[in-house]
């Protein structure tokens, strides 16, 4: 269950990093994204998915969440 | 030398891999590829942050390195006791030249060393009564001290002590901040980690101070100045600029940096962040809990500061941004003179990089700034995050090392001949030995400051001492070089 801080890359783009491993990458896609439900598989650029429990609404960014190998 | 073609560069590695045991060199070839600049994703064909390999020669330091060394250590107003036996804490002591203002001993405490100089009977008995004396007597004798970190060395870990509980009980004592900082050197595979482990204790026991007082008087154009350790002076060629442009500067980190200073970062509108690897960490946390937004920049180089003034303006209002302009044309004209003395001497040289942080892809910049090409850069304990940002800056085919060993980093410099090369002292007089001009890049060889347009102009001069020495033709002895003359008048 790693940490992990979705925050807005500086394109503007969502990206996920994960301070254990350094990682930091584009999200590609995200399950929910709606203004009820947010959160749940979460996959990046290099093609590793997460699961984020879904949120009731879209958080304020960055957040750090707990994350589930998806 | 041409420069070489990707097949050329795979070919080198192959090389110099050959003598290595399969196993190792299974693990070595990992770490050793050519640049290729479209690749997004670094880890496609570099691997890094991996322990080093037993048996081969490294240059890596421990976390108590990260964290005293870089992190903490150039907080000025405090103190930070090396707990644990005396070497670590006196062989790194002012290795650093991170330069501050103050009276040393009195008000300030950069240079000094400050140690529970453990024994026997400490790692018998445990050491927690020597180091609550030793916090009493710190506070005795430097009484305008404002706080204490007690940075662990190997043997706090080992033996278990309980270093928080004895922070907790003397910092209610002295009033005063005592923070513990669990960067023990066997943690981690480098000092990478000893900058988190001092991130996360700055995060937990510095950044909250303020958090229910807002009598701080700030302003729209508050900055801070993240990882830049002012060695030789970096911070403040760097301070003068921002500040020159209309920002104001509450706080640098953590070179010629206070305690007050850092407790008050919080407060400001944008973290500006200069070294990525060692204080990201903390960046992350601030955008998090506080909203605080973050910039990486770039300062070496007139090219590379210009682009950066550039991004950190756009932060804020129109008065910053013709700020920023007005600065880059005033310092664009002190350059041009640099650039035409300079250039025509170094047009074309080669240089190869090896050194930590953020430098392997900062300095970048700077050289081709003065027309000179960068042929092969390395990190001693970078990341994934640091090669990508580094892939885009190289050339193509240009030789990329991670946590390269003493014998390949000859090998490469053999075969790919550059004309200068930057790294630490460890590898300072094997290569000056061999012929080849050489900066030390950790502390800028006793120089600098490289940071800022002061900064480049020192650079350029440093470079141009260098690489124009006389010396380098003077490598053959005179009986060898007539001998070898008067054997081609025999032949």
């Amino acid at each position: 269950m790693p940490m992990v801080m979705i925050r807005q890359g500086e394109s503007g783009a969502m990206t996920l990093y994960i301070a254990k491993k350094d990682l930091e990458d584009v999200v590609t896609a995200i399950e929910f994204d709606q203004p009820d439900k947010w959160g749940g598989t979460i996959t990046i650029g290099d093609g590793t998915s997460y699961y984020i429990d879904p949120l009731p609404c879209p958080p304020k960014l960055p957040i750090s969440l707990r994350a589930r190998r998806g | 030398m041409s420069t070489m073609t990707t097949e050329q560069t795979e070919a080198l590695i192959q090389e110099v891999l050959e003598v290595y045991p399969e196993k190792a060199k299974k693990d070595r070839a990992k770490h050793l590829a050519a640049n290729d600049p479209t690749v997004e994703q670094s880890n496609k064909c570099i691997t890094s942050n991996k322990k080093s390999l037993p048996g081969v020669m490294t240059i890596r330091g421990c976390a108590y390195a990260g964290s005293k060394g870089v992190v903490w250590g150039p907080i000025k107003d405090m103190i930070h006791i090396s707990h644990g036996p005396v070497g670590c804490g006196q062989y790194s002591r002012a290795g650093r030249r991170n330069y501050y203002v103050g009276t040393t001993g009195v008000n300030t405490f950069g240079t000094m060393n400050f140690t529970s100089d453990f024994q026997e009977k400490d790692i018998v008995f445990g050491g927690d009564k020597k180091l609550d004396k030793l916090i009493g007597e710190i506070d005795t004798l430097f009484p305008l001290n404002k706080g204490i970190s007690v940075q662990s060395e190997c043997p706090i870990g080992l033996i278990g002590d309980d270093i928080e509980a004895v922070s907790k009980k003397k910092s209610k004592e002295i009033e005063k901040p005592v923070i513990p900082v669990r960067c023990e050197g066997f943690r981690g595979v480098s000092q990478s980690l000893g900058h988190h482990i001092a991130n996360d204790a700055i995060r937990d026991h510095v950044l909250p101070a303020l958090d229910n007082d807002n009598s701080f008087q700030t302003t729209p154009y508050d900055v801070s100045i993240i990882g830049d350790y002012n060695i030789g002076g970096d911070a403040w060629a760097s301070r003068t600029i921002l500040e020159e442009m209309g920002l104001r500067v509450v706080s640098q980190w953590s070179g010629d940096g206070t305690l007050a200073e850092m407790e008050l970062t919080p407060k400001v509108k944008l973290n500006l962040l200069h070294c990525y690897r060692s204080m990201n960490y903390i960046s992350r946390h601030m955008e998090e809990k506080y909203g605080i937004p973050w910039v990486e920049y770039n300062f070496f180089g007139p090219t590379k500061v210009a682009e950066s003034l550039r991004k950190i303006a756009s932060y804020f209002d129109d008065s910053i941004k013709e700020g920023a302009e007005r600065v880059i044309a005033k310092y664009e004209a002190e350059m041009a003179p640099v650039i035409a003395k300079y250039r025509p001497r170094l047009e074309g040289k080669r240089v190869m990089l090896y050194v930590g942080g953020l430098r392997p892809r900062h300095t970048i910049g700077a050289y081709e700034d003065l027309g000179m090409e960068v042929v092969g850069a390395g990190y001693e304990f970078g990341h994934n995050d640091d090669y990508d940002r580094t892939m885009k800056e190289m050339g193509n085919a240009t030789l990329l090392y991670d946590d390269v060993t003493g014998y390949e980093f000859e090998e490469f410099v053999k075969s790919v001949k550059p004309d200068l090369i930057g790294s630490g002292i460890k590898e300072k007089y094997i290569f000056q030995k061999m012929g080849i001009p050489f900066r030390q890049m950790h502390s800028w060889d006793y120089s600098g400051p490289y940071h800022g347009y002061d900064g480049f102009a020192i650079f350029a001069r440093d470079m141009d001492m260098t690489l124009n020495n006389p010396c380098w033709g003077k490598i053959i002895a005179p009986w060898k070089a007539t001998e070898s003359e008067e054997m081609k008048e025999a032949a």
